[in-house]
């Protein structure tokens, strides 16, 4: 008998129906709600390819079963932004083509985001121990990292003009 | 009478394999290598639209697939851009002067009357109203490429030498469908496989009540001999599923590598087969002193950020491969062997997947799905690798040591310099020289391939760069390929460049102590070759390189150079680093000259990635084994994190007349032996075993 789970992904509310209540969010976004953008890396919760925001705090989805989920709010990278309106974040990453392969920019991106929510003008130290949650195997730390400074910056001037 | 054809472009010489003009305003550029997150795609698309003289826009890339690109076997060796980029640049030069040459024909002018703006032919600079597109029906793009079209000259490259974006990069950024593990396929299921432990072994029993409870959801067995798999529709059921199996089925005639064989001295005592190369033996040499030192180091795995996947349907006798390997072809190879089918049956597409480094578990994945998809014919089947499966089935680099004896003339400079390495095998590619995992647990598996490892043509195996660049009278190779390795070894980022240049960028420091010189100076009193000069000289000017500074102290630097295969691109790095107990990389500074720069942020973004990834195996890395791979997941295997990487800079020596190299390896071997080199200045001891862990910089300091 499948059960019914109630949420908000990127602000809109969707419901699902599922047989298995263990179900972790990551499938359910990525194969039920066809939201590709959070990626599988290692189903370990180590590597944070799948971090999304769960009512605003950033955690990794690849064992967090559905359940757990029930009524909260996710935001995940496509809540972000798109091409046509690029969240900062977005458009500090393109310009700094700060990615070599890309898999793990989705998370990355995520947890730049819960970062620069709590803290808005973090140090370069602060930005790579928020970073710490995820892996970059590429070798593409530095420009990620200035690319987190550079959309801190326009976000504060933002703010303030 | 023509130049010879670019190797590529001579292997696939019909220019439609190469150029398209697929509706008006666009043009789709073909080429045999894939986008493994180097940016591999963009550069080649600047080639293009300066020899078509047409804005990049209208460019599209398609790459790696057998119905349409052409063959160019593996995207590996940082070739891609030195052979790949100049087959792109000579069909679209052939292809440009035979439109032209229509052109005229059609407008009734001279070829020289002509010239071409962004796709639309101009006549004496005014418009003629034709263009590529309005020709495109009467130009016969089947012919062979003749290599008559003249190219560019490199004053007159516009897009090529700029820092044009990656197309790639948006679409990843906003969480599109942009990787292989994102293919949807109607009716698609999922698949995990249970892995044969090692060749050879075989199934004992299966507890499938045990593995359905796990699944909590439908589940399918699929069983060809030891090849074992778990399919259905809800990914998390057969995730589960293929979890619980590792300790719900048993095998039988397991073999598990031990601790022992983890560490490269293993490989001493080891049957070999020999390999010899360069000069004659020194014999008794004349020469006064003789200096002698080994250095080690571990397996590593790729540890792609992502485990590997592969895609395939069998329908209407017709297997259709989707997968993020380097080479389809080669693999639609392996596989038409594997299955017993043509090749002309087997259709292969690339599909981008995350940073691969070298042969890691892409092609098995594949090889999975279509294993799969011929016992499941007309369903179309995913096969997703679990973290764990890919940890400990990727192939590793081998372990290698290298053993470096030189003899020294009065100076104290290398006359004659043996370098001898213990390694197995760094090819096991599919078809190369080694077999695809699945294939091994069929019935009547393929025969263990024969001994063999890279050609030196290829740039050598566990022997790349193991000859110094340096003037030295007689150098030799004496390379003891090991028949039998614990592990299935393959190749990884600049194969044996790294332990190599580690060995003797090391003992060339070494050297310099005992002479009583700079590392600098000692360098440049022994190479002629003015790139390798200019590279070392400018990294040095970068770091602001000061002789004399006090050893011992905690605090270090350390000076590498490299020539990548000893015929590609120069890099020269300076590291700065603190030990304690542990050590803090600070900053990296690297000078590299790869010839013509097709993308200077590209070139530079994938020296930042070898410098930082290089720093990790460094550092941190080697597979341990215990009663099996027991580095299995990131806690058993850390990389390098963010609060661990130092700030790098770069600078390009922009040699604009020299042919254009690739990057991605470089950096390799000149990071590490500069690591080693700093370590050895801020302790005052020398370690030669990779990698540098704590314990080993504590014997180091009880040693001194």
């Amino acid at each position: 008998m499948p059960k019914k789970f109630d949420f908000s992904v990127n602000g809109k509310a969707v419901s699902v129906s599922l047989d298995n209540e263990e179900t972790p969010l990551l499938n359910v976004l990525r194969n039920e709600l066809g939201l590709m953008g959070t990626r599988f890396g290692c189903g370990l919760e180590q590597c944070g390819c799948c971090m999304v925001l769960v009512d605003g705090a950033p955690e990794k989805c690849c064992t967090k079963p559905v359940w757990n989920v029930a009524g909260k709010q996710i935001i995940t990278v496509e809540g972000l932004g798109n091409a046509a309106r690029p969240h900062p974040l977005q458009q500090a990453f393109i310009d700094e083509q700060a990615a070599q392969c890309g898999f793990c920019l989705a998370g990355i991106l995520i947890s730049a985001k819960a970062l620069l929510d709590k803290n808005p003008e973090p140090s370069r130290a602060e930005i790579a121990q928020a970073l710490d949650a995820n892996i970059c195997r590429c070798g593409s730390h530095n420009r990620i990292i200035r690319a987190v400074e550079k959309a801190a910056a326009i976000m504060r001037a933002g703010a303030s003009g | 009478m023509n130049a010879p054809l670019p190797g590529p472009l001579n292997d696939n010489p019909n220019l439609n394999r190469w150029v398209a003009f697929p509706s008006p305003g666009k043009v789709t550029v073909l080429t045999g290598r894939v986008e493994l997150g180097q940016g591999v795609l963009t550069a080649m698309a600047q080639i293009a639209a300066d020899e078509l003289d047409i804005a990049i826009e209208r460019v599209t890339v398609r790459s790696g697939d057998t119905e349409k690109a052409p063959n160019e076997g593996y995207t590996a060796g940082s070739q891609s851009i030195q052979f790949g980029g100049i087959a792109i640049r000579q069909a679209c030069a052939d292809v440009r002067t035979l439109f032209l040459e229509q052109a005229a024909k059609v407008l009734g002018c001279k070829v020289d009357d002509l010239s071409i703006r962004d796709g639309r032919i101009h006549r004496n600079g005014t418009s003629t109203g034709q263009d590529y597109w309005t020709l495109s029906g009467a130009v016969d793009l089947t012919v062979k490429a003749t290599g008559g079209g003249a190219r560019k000259r490199v004053a007159d490259l516009k897009s090529v030498g700029t820092s044009n974006a990656r197309f790639d990069l948006p679409g990843k950024i906003f969480g599109e469908s942009a990787f292989i593990h994102d293919m949807q396929i109607d009716g698609m299921v999922h698949a995990r496989v249970v892995r044969q432990p090692n060749r050879g072994a075989t199934i004992g029993a299966i507890d499938e009540n045990a593995i359905r409870r796990a699944a909590k959801g439908p589940i399918e067995f699929v069983r060809n001999g030891n090849f074992l798999a778990i399919l259905g529709a809800d990914e998390t059921a057969v995730e589960a599923a293929g979890v619980a199996a590792v300790n719900h089925v048993t095998w039988r005639n397991i073999e598990a590598p031990t601790p022992t064989q983890q560490e490269a001295n293993w490989l001493l005592q080891r049957p070999v087969v020999e390999r010899v190369f360069g000069a004659p033996d020194a014999g008794n040499a004349q020469s006064k002193e003789r200096y002698e030192a080994t250095y080690t180091r571990g397996y590593l795995a790729h540890a792609s950020i992502s485990p590997s996947c592969g895609l395939a349907i069998y329908r209407d006798s017709k297997l259709t491969v989707w997968t993020h390997c380097q080479g389809v072809y080669p693999l639609r190879a392996a596989l038409a062997k594997t299955l017993k089918l043509e090749p002309s049956s087997i259709v292969v597409h690339h599909v981008q997947g995350s940073g691969c480094y070298g042969h890691n578990g892409a092609d098995d994945a594949a090889a999975d799905a279509a294993i799969i998809a011929m016992q499941k014919p007309g369903q179309a089947i995913r096969v997703r690798w679990r973290r764990e499966e890919e940890f400990i089935y990727e192939p590793k680099t081998p372990a290698m040591v290298v053993k470096v004896r030189a003899l020294l003339d009065d100076a104290g400079k290398p006359v004659d310099w043996t370098q001898e390495i213990w390694s197995p095998t760094h090819n096991q590619r599919p078809g190369a020289g080694g077999n695809l995992l699945g294939a091994i647990a069929l019935p009547d598996p393929p025969p263990e391939p024969p001994p063999n490892d890279v050609p030196e043509a290829n740039g050598g195996g566990a022997t790349r760069n193991a000859e110094p660049l340096y003037d030295i009278p007689a150098k030799r190779i004496l390379h003891h390929l090991v028949t039998e390795a614990p592990v299935r070894t393959s190749a990884l980022r600049g194969l044996g460049a790294m332990p190599n240049v580690f060995a003797l960028e090391c003992c060339i420091d070494e050297l310099a102590e005992r002479a009583g010189q700079d590392p600098v100076q000692y360098r440049l009193s022994i190479t002629g070759d003015v790139r390798a000069r200019a590279v070392i000289e400018k990294v040095a000017a970068m770091a602001k390189w000061q002789a004399g500074a006090p050893g011992g102290t905690g605090t270090g630097r350390g000076i590498a150079f490299a020539r990548y295969k000893n015929r590609a691109a120069y890099s020269s790095v300076v590291v700065e680093l603190s030990v304690d107990e542990e050590i803090r990389l600070h900053r990296v500074w690297c000078a590299t000259d790869a010839g013509l720069v097709i993308n200077p942020d590209g070139v530079i973004n994938q020296l930042e990635g070898g410098i930082i990834q290089s720093a990790s195996w460094v550092l941190k890395e080697q597979v341990r084994f215990d009663n099996g791979v027991a580095s299995f997941d990131w806690e058993t295997y850390p990389v390098l994190k963010f609060s661990e990487v130092p700030e790098i800079e770069i600078e390009l020596i922009n040699t604009k007349d020299e042919v254009p190299l690739g990057v991605g390896e470089v950096t390799a071997g000149p990071t590490a032996a500069a690591i080693g080199n700093a370590v050895s200045h801020a302790l005052g001891a020398r370690i030669r075993d990779l990698p540098l862990t704590r314990e080993r910089i504590m014997a180091a300091l009880l040693k001194e």
